[in-house]
């Protein structure tokens, strides 16, 4: 447990060995945790010279130094070399890894190596074993997930299973990791990762602890920390509507992507609202380990399976990003359909906003003739629920070679049949931000090629909006790139700090630097409070080094042109201002990782 | 006398922020095991949630299976606990028809609700309570070292209001 050295324990299992050893891994102070401690292990044990698909690659899950010690410290961060463009890589996801995580022991779960069989791994506070699952082959999410809750079974409710389905073992570039049925490691292919290793389920149970420290800091801080958190409004808008309340939101603004980014708003969006989906499919709502905000949005899917009103009923998450991915990007207007087509995605273990955005791609592809139902199979159309189903299964199952082609991810499918100008990539498939030229830069071009390693869509809305055609003075736009790259460098540093503890994005505000600092003395690491700062800033260095290491040249990055077709509540994307903006930010990058670009000398 | 309830476990989103503060507020642990509530999920997390804790049995069949005193009855129902009695047998354990009772699998000490109450503001849906007991005849309650009613001071500080947070 961590109180009481400045070393992360961190248990590494090599699968194609069978071997495994704890490591006591120096420099806590250094590295903090989670994003920190996945880079530093990467750094460490990693092969950056070699491809993102050699077995000896590390796929490491990191918890952090506040993990399970105060509220909303429940998420885990999975750092891997991505299937989808070869660099280093970081997804997160809750459940209760997290927990399970640190009453286990662990810091870190690291896992080099591929198992001649597919395997399943149960790591426990006095187990590690590694079982053979080979009848597990091919099997859906949830039913792997059923068998391999036959490993632990005296720890139900405090063990945490992360599994992958058929997208995972076929290696789906976007295949994700889902984590305790509702949570995923998501985006850049972490379930391919398990997939390449022969790796199909990881149990962990949480069935250890740890003394508390003595003293009344911490009961205190606790206490005051989960106050702000359940007694003020702070998270309320995360357990309500949840964040599928910004579909209205963003579709108002013109900031919705709607079929392809085709358009930015549509009065359709009644049907596919939060408030729609709170009102009449809202199930209940559930929580990560450790969390009390509940954000986990539950909804009932009740299909007809047969005549005689038969019905089953399926309990299926959504959240903004789904919604928008498998909603209005594909032009569906019923939330029961997003429903049934994001438990399809579910089962079949694919990331559900690259491969909405990548079908929607396709949709649009069919519609130009860049591709034909000869590549296809099944004649896709926006609307049209049954031809997503049917094409799901192909995306996931590689059928013919314009899936498998796809399933590397939009960019390659483009460079194999054209389309890249309307292709909604940005650094990898979009998130659903069509704010303008801050969020498509920060995507394109940020460290996880997410929504969430910057908020470029918040800065995007809280810049005045222009008159249509107004001209401006090259000072006055490079002004503006000036503070924009400013606020992307400092925000993801913020959210560095934050995800090196591991908290939950959502609890920003609750945790400033100082808070952080406040919790980390608390608990008695006080190198590491007094350190959070300049190790922020290293960490932030050190991650950009390592993917520019392993084959990120942010002067190659594009920006489809789509994106600057569209027209936002500020009217039409400024391209002068954008392409300074991109420019700048590649700079800036080079600058973090203290690595000169070819420009830069 | 009061015992803690568990009545509404349909509202529960499996946070074990019940089970996490009796760990730390009364056992002084990091745990989501060595508590005298710990919520469980039988068949995955879509089946919903389950409580394991103490039901207040009168006569208390763990108290009576206790062969050093460290168990005694509590009045109106449930046990007190006496850790310094404790030989670590799991015959508590064993003896709960309810598997109540957990045993530690590093020291071998049992974890039981003694219904102070203290977990109960750190539940956000209101699942759990400190109920009156029903005026029934029981048996007498013995001497031990457990408190038995919350100590408000472990209480987080709220908004407005005293319900849980989202159950306003």
């Amino acid at each position: 447990m961590p109180a009481s050295t400045t070393a992360s324990r961190v248990l590494h299992v090599d699968l194609a060995t069978g071997a495994s050893r704890v490591i006591l891994f120096e420099g806590r102070p250094l590295h903090l945790g989670g994003s920190g401690l996945a880079a530093a292990l990467y750094d460490a044990y990693g092969h950056p010279a070699a491809p993102a698909t050699d077995p000896r690659q590390p796929l490491i899950f990191a918890i952090g130094p506040l993990t399970g010690y105060y509220p909303l410290m429940s998420k885990v961060v999975c750092g891997f070399r991505s299937p989808y463009h070869g660099q280093w890589a970081e997804s997160h996801a809750g459940g209760r890894l997290a927990l399970a995580l640190r009453f286990a022991g662990y810091d870190a779960l690291m896992i080099t190596g591929a198992s001649r069989t597919l395997s399943c791994l149960v790591v426990g506070s006095r187990r590690l074993e590694v079982h053979d699952v080979h009848y597990l082959r091919g099997q859906d999410v949830f039913v792997t997930g059923k068998y391999l809750r036959r490993f632990g079974k005296d720890s139900s409710g405090h063990r945490s299973t992360v599994r992958i389905g058929p997208a995972g073992e076929k290696g789906v570039a976007f295949a994700c990791a889902n984590v305790d049925s509702f949570r995923h490691f998501g985006r850049l292919g972490a379930g391919a990762v398990m997939g390449a290793k022969n790796l199909k389920g990881i149990v962990v149970l949480g069935d250890g602890g740890a003394a508390l420290p003595e003293g009344k800091d911490y009961p205190k801080l606790f206490r005051d920390i989960y106050g702000a958190v359940t007694g003020t409004d702070m998270m309320q808008k995360y357990h309500d509507l949840g964040t599928a309340e910004n579909l209205s939101v963003l579709n108002e603004l013109k900031a919705l992507p709607w079929r392809n980014l085709q358009a930015t708003t549509d009065p359709a969006i009644d049907g596919i609202s939060g408030e729609r989906f709170a009102e009449q499919l809202l199930l209940r709502q559930t929580a990560c380990a450790g969390c009390p905000v509940g954000c986990i949005h539950i909804g009932l899917l009740r299909q007809q399976f047969a005549r005689d009103h038969e019905f089953l009923y399926k309990q299926v998450s959504y959240d903004y990003e789904p919604i928008f991915a498998q909603g209005s990007m594909l032009g569906l207007t019923n939330a029961s359909d997003v429903l049934a087509l994001l438990d399809d995605t579910e089962k079949l273990g694919l990331d559900c906003m690259s491969a909405g955005v990548a079908l929607a791609w396709a949709t649009e592809a069919m519609e130009r003739g860049v591709v034909t139902e000869a590549e296809t199979l099944t004649p896709l159309a926006f609307g049209n629920v049954a031809s997503y189903v049917t094409a799901l299964q192909h995306l996931a199952n590689g059928t013919n070679e314009f899936w498998r082609t796809l399933g590397r991810g939009t960019p390659a499918a483009t460079a194999a049949y054209g389309g890249q100008e309307f292709s909604c990539v940005l650094g990898q498939e979009m998130a659903g931000y069509a704010t303008g030229e801050v969020f498509f830069v920060a995507q394109s071009l940020g460290f996880r090629h997410s929504h969430l390693d910057s908020g470029g869509y918040s800065y995007d809305q809280s810049a005045p909006p222009r008159e249509p055609g107004s001209f401006r003075a090259p000072e006055e736009i490079a002004a503006d790139v000036d503070k924009a790259v400013a606020f992307l460098v400092d925000d993801e540093q913020k959210r560095i700090a934050i995800n090196c503890m591991v908290a939950c994005l959502f609890s920003r505000k609750a945790y400033s630097q100082q808070r952080m600092q406040e919790a980390l003395a608390a608990i008695g690491l006080v190198a590491e409070a007094d350190n959070l700062p300049q190790a922020a800033r290293a960490v932030q260095a050190a991650r950009w080094r390592l993917k520019l290491q392993t084959g990120y040249r942010p002067e190659e990055v594009t920006i489809p042109k789509r994106f600057t077709e569209i027209t936002t509540w500020k009217g039409p994307i400024d391209t002068a201002y954008m392409d300074a903006l991109r420019l700048a930010y590649v700079d800036a990058i080079r600058r973090m990782a203290d690595a000169p670009g070819p420009t830069a000398g | 006398m009061k015992i803690l309830k568990a009545n509404r476990m349909e509202r529960c989103i499996g946070c074990h922020g019940c089970s996490l503060a009796c760990a730390r507020l009364v056992h002084k642990r990091l745990s989501w095991s060595t508590a005298g509530i710990r919520i469980t999920s039988a068949g995955g997390l879509s089946t919903g949630f389950e409580a394991r804790l103490c039901l207040a049995c009168n006569p208390a069949p763990c108290a009576l299976a206790c062969p050093t005193g460290a168990y005694a009855q509590r009045k109106g129902g449930g046990v007190k606990v006496n850790r310094d009695l404790c030989i670590r047998c799991g015959n508590c354990a064993a003896a709960c028809p309810v598997d109540a009772i957990h045993l530690d699998g590093e020291t071998g000490l049992p974890y039981v609700c003694i219904h102070c109450g203290r977990c109960v503001p750190f539940c956000p849906h209101a699942c759990i309570e400190l109920a009156d007991l029903p005026d029934e005849p029981d048996v007498q309650d013995s001497p031990g070292e457990t408190p038995d009613v919350a100590d408000v001071a472990d209480a987080p500080a709220r908004g407005a209001g005293e319900e849980a947070p989202h159950a306003r």
